[in-house]
């Protein structure tokens, strides 16, 4: 499939607008898994615009992402960042063979402080 | 049947390059009633205006039509030649066959064809015109100024400089506003004080100001050169004519935990106080929600050890009736409450502190005498984040405003730069979006603070701030030209918050009729051309109750402001505009649906009596314009549904003959 059509498809899923980015960065500033992430919250915004999909999609930043949604919180434009992150994320595990999470990886995942609830959602986030 | 003449303007290339103006003005002399037409290079040149006065005098013409520029640009130079030339100014028409046809069009043809279509309905409306005569009202020959900050202080002396009488009324106890709680002033870094106490003391010198503080606007009534005023002087149970502002009583009056707003709560003041020591009037007052004699009776120690027995427990509200013929309005602002940044912790920290309650901080009269000390524990603090934009460039999301507050760059900078300069032990960070310092002397002032005083300037936004067990804030922040992610321990956080009009704006503006943007700051005339006029005829704007300004240009907007009222009390009358509405009392149902959306408040509702056509009398309820008031905007001619409202100069029939003119087939 085409950049473009990527592009067009995760503006229209999340129903960001990253043109209304002011490049403040708080987004950044206020996220938590930051140091996890090779691409921070407020470059998915401009990479997006920009069109960098290929970085962005072969990155593991998009299942750092706790979905915490601090940036979509405090972001002073209303940008909603974490949306623009998810809906790079769908794009690639919507893409055939690429669900981060099989079912039968998760047995050996398991332990006894692992809530059951975060099993579901992981699946649900990581997988068609 | 009027005797028209039309006359096309090339506007040299403007409007000769896209419509035929020799095809116009012949096609135009077939009108009906058009007895002369011509064409040429400027109309509005002298040698232009000449052949109109010639043509109205040669011709005998009773009506004009003009196919040139919009009529903003040139009606009034016509519409004078045509006068000069014996003709009723208000019997001239343009056809704006420039904005609105040539600079729009490319296609010659279809541009030529146009500016027919509008000469033939200028035409048409010239027909119905008929002459107007404008009115005289006399002028006031005093001013009110609202607000006593900066803004207010400037315009009253200016005002009262040319002669005038000029009213401050500010509702604090002492005027000064938001600059008497300023430490230093960007970018000379002159004390504020310094340069405004004088400025104070000036205003209570100057025999044409009086100065109604602890006072409100509570109504107003009128229209340009006559306002009627009635404003409310709040009981301070103190006799202002006997006070001599020694302050005894502010020594020992009891109740002694009541929060300073003029320190913004960082510290306490009595419940009998003045504000400050420079305080203009320098009288004491009685804040009535504190005292115990004023609530239970039972103290009265400040009437006891006053000793020119000033204290009147007794005193009551007074309503003073004044008339004026401008008004000024100068409220000013205020910075935005915080208390929804709980991500700034500004709630649950007192380390975390406001830019404002900051200059109270390292002010010399302030809570602390000047020495920076953490608010929480009084001790010296090393390391100080500045975060910039708080409330500032948000989209609406309920918290912020939209707008950029314009000063915050440079004080934080100036705040910066003075924590540096005094305590050389400390670290100092800001956190910025945008550095914006357009301005005589303000870049090369930012830059000294990072070149010269060594203030970490980081691009970037703070996150949050958490305040820890130990006093600690935990400041996590995005440096975005290193990318990375940063985590500072410090020991105050400084927020640059937002600023937004003050909150009796709103009240007022509905009070003046005068209009208002989504912001509730007020709106000029014009953004450009007009700036310190609001579009209500009398009521001019100073400082920042029109928009963010720092002092130099509070003060340029100040002193422009009264040049303007000034213009007005000159006159000894006012030409009124002729174009306004009036009711035909026969037709009107007293409905009220002119008087509520009247903009201007120029209509009011009366009973009168009437000889019915069966020769009984009847009371009926009647709409009447104030011609002094009425603008001409011609909303009152839209919404009445009996049409009995109608506009000299743009009725509905000649809008409707317009029309037809427009509609009607070739």
């Amino acid at each position: 499939m085409s950049k473009e059509f990527d592009r067009e498809q995760i503006l229209r899923t999340s129903g960001v607008n990253p043109r209304k980015c002011m490049r403040c960065g708080k987004c950044s500033a206020t996220c938590p898994s930051y140091d996890e992430m090779e691409y921070h919250p407020h470059q998915f915004v401009y990479m997006v615009e920009k069109g960098q999909l290929d970085e962005l999609m072969a990155s593991k930043s998009i299942y750092k992402c706790l979905s915490c949604f601090a940036c979509v919180e405090r972001c002073p434009r209303g940008v909603e960042p974490a949306r623009l992150v998810e809906a790079v994320r769908l794009q690639v595990v919507r893409q055939q063979g690429n669900n981060h999470l099989k079912a039968n990886d998760i047995p050996a995942l398991l332990d006894d402080d692992l809530p059951q609830q975060a099993i579901v959602t992981a699946l649900r986030k990581y997988s068609k | 049947m009027q005797r028209i003449g039309v006359f096309v303007c090339w506007c040299g290339s403007n409007i000769a390059a896209t419509v035929d103006v020799a095809a116009v003005s012949d096609t135009l002399k077939n009108e009906p009633g058009v007895v002369f037409s011509t064409n040429y290079q400027y109309m509005c040149s002298e040698s232009g205006q000449n052949i109109l006065k010639d043509a109205i005098r040669d011709y005998q013409l009773t009506g004009v039509v003009i196919c040139s520029c919009s009529p903003r640009m040139h009606e009034a130079t016509f519409r004078k030649a045509a006068a000069a030339a014996g003709l009723n100014p208000y019997m001239v028409e343009i056809a704006n066959i420039r904005e609105q046809c040539s600079w729009i069009h490319k296609d010659k043809a279809a541009g030529t064809e146009k500016a027919i279509i509008l000469g033939r309905a200028a035409i048409a409306k010239v027909h119905l015109n008929a002459p107007l005569t404008a009115g005289e009202s006399p002028v006031t020959k005093r001013a009110l100024v609202i607000g006593g900050g900066i803004a207010g202080i400037q315009t009253a002396l200016d005002i009262a400089e040319a002669g005038f009488e000029v009213d401050i009324v500010e509702k604090q106890p002492t005027i000064g506003g938001k600059m008497t709680q300023l430490d230093k002033t960007f970018p000379t870094l002159d004390c504020a004080a310094c340069i405004l106490t004088p400025k104070m003391v000036d205003c209570a010198q100057n025999e044409n100001i009086s100065i109604y503080a602890y006072s409100e606007v509570e109504e107003v009534k009128g229209f340009v050169g006559n306002f009627h005023v009635k404003i409310r002087k709040k009981a301070r149970y103190v006799d202002t004519t006997k006070c001599t502002g020694c302050g005894l009583c502010t020594e020992k009056c009891p109740v002694k935990k009541v929060s300073n707003e003029f320190n913004l709560g960082l510290d306490n003041r009595r419940a009998v106080y003045i504000p400050f020591a420079q305080a203009v009037p320098k009288v004491a007052t009685i804040d009535a929600d504190h005292c115990n004699m004023l609530k239970s009776g039972k103290c009265g120690l400040c009437a006891k050890v006053c000793t020119a027995g000033a204290i009147d427990y007794k005193q009551k509200d007074e309503i003073i009736d004044r008339e004026y013929g401008a008004i000024v309005v100068a409220t000013g602002y205020q910075p935005i409450a915080l208390d929804k940044y709980d991500e700034f912790a500004y709630s649950q920290s007192k380390d975390v502190v406001t830019s404002l309650e900051f200059e109270r901080l390292t002010n010399a009269a302030g809570p602390t005498g000047g020495t920076l000390l953490r608010p929480s524990d009084g001790t010296h603090p090393h390391t100080l984040v500045f975060v910039q934009c708080v409330g500032s460039r948000c989209e609406d999301d309920g918290r912020g405003k939209s707008y950029c507050s314009k000063i915050c760059c440079m004080y934080t900078a100036k705040h910066a730069m003075l924590v540096r300069e005094k305590y050389p032990d400390t670290e100092v960070y800001v956190f910025y979006i945008d550095v914006r310092t357009p301005g005589k002397n303000f870049d090369e002032f930012y830059r000294r603070a990072v070149e010269e005083y060594g203030v970490h300037y980081i691009k970037g936004m703070v996150g949050k701030v958490a305040p820890r067990a130990d006093g600690k804030l935990m400041v996590q922040a995005c440096d975005l030209l290193a990318n990375e992610q940063l985590h500072i321990e410090a020991d105050m956080v400084i927020l640059a918050a937002a600023i937004e009009p003050d909150p009796s704006a709103r009240h007022l503006a509905t009070m003046l009729t005068a209009s208002m943007d989504t912001n509730d700051f007020f709106t000029e005339a014009h953004p450009k051309l007009r700036p310190v006029e609001s579009p209500t005829a009398g009521i001019f704007l100073s400082g920042v109750c029109q928009g963010p300004k720092d002092i130099p240009e509070t003060v340029s907007q100040a002193s422009a402001a009264a040049a303007k009222a000034i213009g007005l009390l000159a006159k000894n009358k006012l030409t009124c505009n002729p174009c306004v509405a009036h009711s035909d009392e026969w037709m009107c149902n007293g409905c009220s649906a002119c008087e509520k959306v009247c903009p201007y408040g120029a209509i009011t509702y009366m009973d009168k009596e009437f000889r019915m056509p069966d020769r009984t009398t009847a009371i009926r309820r009647v709409a009447s314009v104030n011609p002094a008031v009425c603008q001409g905007c011609g909303a009152c001619t839209v919404a009445c549904p009996s049409g009995a409202m109608d506009l000299d100069g743009f009725s509905n029939s000649q809008i409707m003959a317009e029309v037809d003119a427009i509609c009607k087939m070739k």
